[in-house]
């Protein structure tokens, strides 16, 4: 059932009154959490102290912002492309799957909306460190003789938001994949398509829509993330949202 | 199996250990005996359990997130189940308003939310208030909420409310006696998300947050910040629990439903 259906309105109809007393305390949660605190933002860049879109201009031609945005937009780029490599053969092989290999490829998907991103910000943290796993199979292979920088890098937290986020590009891929009938791919081999071919021509179009959802979602979630690059990336190659908690933390200080 | 399928198998299993390993990875460090934390985990211990629970720091920040996130779930199935039956039942103009401002909370980043909120809650003496933590977490967790009660009022049969309201009941005793019972289910697996979400936020907590009452996501996030003690483990492996314990809710609850929404049927 798509999400319209839920909201056609049925039953016997309420008056008025009634209406507007239920949905009352909704919009002034609303206006007082959300509207009037997002829009003052929006006016605060917008007016003060005069009427001016000078704040924007600041944010483009000053080149550390200007520096710092560019980063954010190609790292978020970078991760959604990362992201969309890794989840479009679990998505592929989740539609083709069924019964417990279906349930255990969907368990570990769905796990991040069970666990903290702390906890595996954190988990990243430990294993990036200059005692961690990496550096110890590193050294292990002999490809370093020392312990090497990971933490504290743009590596490091492009690593960590791919691990966040890709679930979140393999769920609407796997929704557009399974409503692909098997059978297409079938036609198309009959046809004398190889599956190169097949998969170029006939399922990429298909899978486009589950593509693009995730690929939006994906990339701006990342433009906005805090969490993950303010604990484990560089000062000195920081992104938009660790700017903003900088900033706001010299005001305040 | 032929060479390519083979091919994707493999490359799928490495994706999913990529997911899984690092997970297991901090759970494990959570019973190893050293004061640093280092994998693989040496020895057996539960100390670093006992010195969660004993730290009156770390317990004080457990409490004070604990009650926002109850306070959370409530407040925002109460206010989302009003909502959307007033909605499902015919709200014109209102309803389509309702339906365009649910999509806010979702588009708007978290870090711009929670400067809007630090500047303004600053202004108004909510900032690390339980009140004002509440109040961003309801905004956040309200979208998911009104989905998933929104999904229950329109699957079920509306002719028995009707019925019930031609029987001369009130429209409040109607909804009260036939409608909540029916939709239950929805709304309180609704609450039990906002209850999670609130739990582990850790963006809004983080700009809200003053020195003393921290919540634990904020606490948490000081923690790795600056030394990363073998507690956060510990923790990973308690909030785990948690949400393991959450999911079995979660799953009982999607029975119940099910066996209400036979009855109508037959």
């Amino acid at each position: 059932m798509s999400a319209m259906n839920f909201f056609q309105p049925q039953g016997r109809s309420m008056s008025k009154g009634g209406v507007l007393m239920l949905m009352a305390p909704f919009f002034v949660l609303l206006v007082i959490a959300f509207l009037y605190p997002i829009l003052s933002l929006l006016s605060i860049s917008l007016l003060e102290p005069e009427p001016t879109l000078r704040h924007y201009e600041d944010v483009v031609t000053n080149p550390v912002y200007a520096r710092v945005l560019f980063r954010t937009l190609r790292i978020a780029l970078l991760v959604s492309v990362l992201s969309l490599l890794l989840a479009f053969p679990v998505a592929w092989v989740m539609a083709r799957s069924r019964g417990p290999k279906l349930a255990f490829i969907t368990a570990c998907i769905l796990l991040p909306f069970w666990s903290s991103v702390l906890v595996r910000t954190a988990a990243w943290a430990v294993i990036l460190q200059r005692t961690g796993l990496v550096n110890e199979a590193l050294q292990f292979l002999g490809i370093t003789s020392e312990p090497v920088r990971l933490l504290y890098t743009q590596g490091a937290v492009v690593v960590a938001m791919v691990h966040v986020l890709m679930p979140f590009m393999v769920l609407p891929i796997y929704g557009a994949l399974r409503n692909i009938p098997v059978d297409y791919m079938r036609a198309a081999g009959i046809l004398g398509a190889g599956p190169l071919r097949s998969f170029r021509e006939v399922i990429l179009p298909l899978a486009m829509p589950g593509v693009l959802t995730g690929f939006i979602l994906v990339f701006l979630t990342a433009l906005g993330y805090f969490i993950t690059p303010a604990l484990l990336g560089s000062p000195q190659e920081m992104m938009i949202a660790t700017l903003i908690s900088q900033q706001i933390r010299e005001v305040l200080d | 199996m032929t060479p390519h399928r083979l091919l994707i198998n493999a490359y799928v299993y490495g994706v999913l250990i990529f997911i899984l390993a690092p997970i297991l990875v901090i759970l494990s460090m959570a019973f190893s005996t050293t004061e640093y934390l280092t994998f693989p985990p040496r020895g057996f211990t539960l100390r670093w359990f006992g010195e969660f629970f004993g730290n009156s720091r770390w317990m004080d920040a457990a409490g004070f997130s604990l009650t926002i996130a109850v306070v959370t779930a409530v407040v925002t199935a109460v206010i989302a189940t009003m909502a959307t039956y007033a909605m499902v039942r015919g709200a014109g103009r209102l309803g389509a308003l309702f339906q365009v401002t649910l999509i806010g909370p979702i588009v708007v980043p978290h870090i711009a939310l929670a400067v809007a909120l630090y500047l303004f809650f600053q202004k108004v003496g909510l900032s690390n208030t339980v009140t004002g933590y509440v109040m961003a977490h309801c905004v956040i967790a309200m979208p998911f909420a009104v989905f998933t009660i929104a999904a229950a009022l329109s699957s079920i049969d509306r002719a028995l409310e009707d019925a019930a309201m031609s029987c001369g009941a009130t429209r409040f005793t109607a909804f009260r006696l036939v409608t909540l019972p029916l939709i239950m289910p929805n709304v309180l697996s609704g609450g039990l998300f906002a209850f999670i979400l609130s739990f582990d936020e850790p963006v809004i907590a983080f700009f809200l947050a003053g020195i003393r009452d921290k919540t634990l996501p904020r606490m948490m996030f000081d923690d790795i910040e600056q030394n990363l003690t073998p507690i956060i483990p510990a923790i990973a492996v308690l909030l785990t629990l948690l949400s393991i314990a959450v999911l079995i809710g979660a799953g009982l609850l999607r029975r119940w439903a099910a066996r209400r929404a036979r009855p109508a049927a037959d």
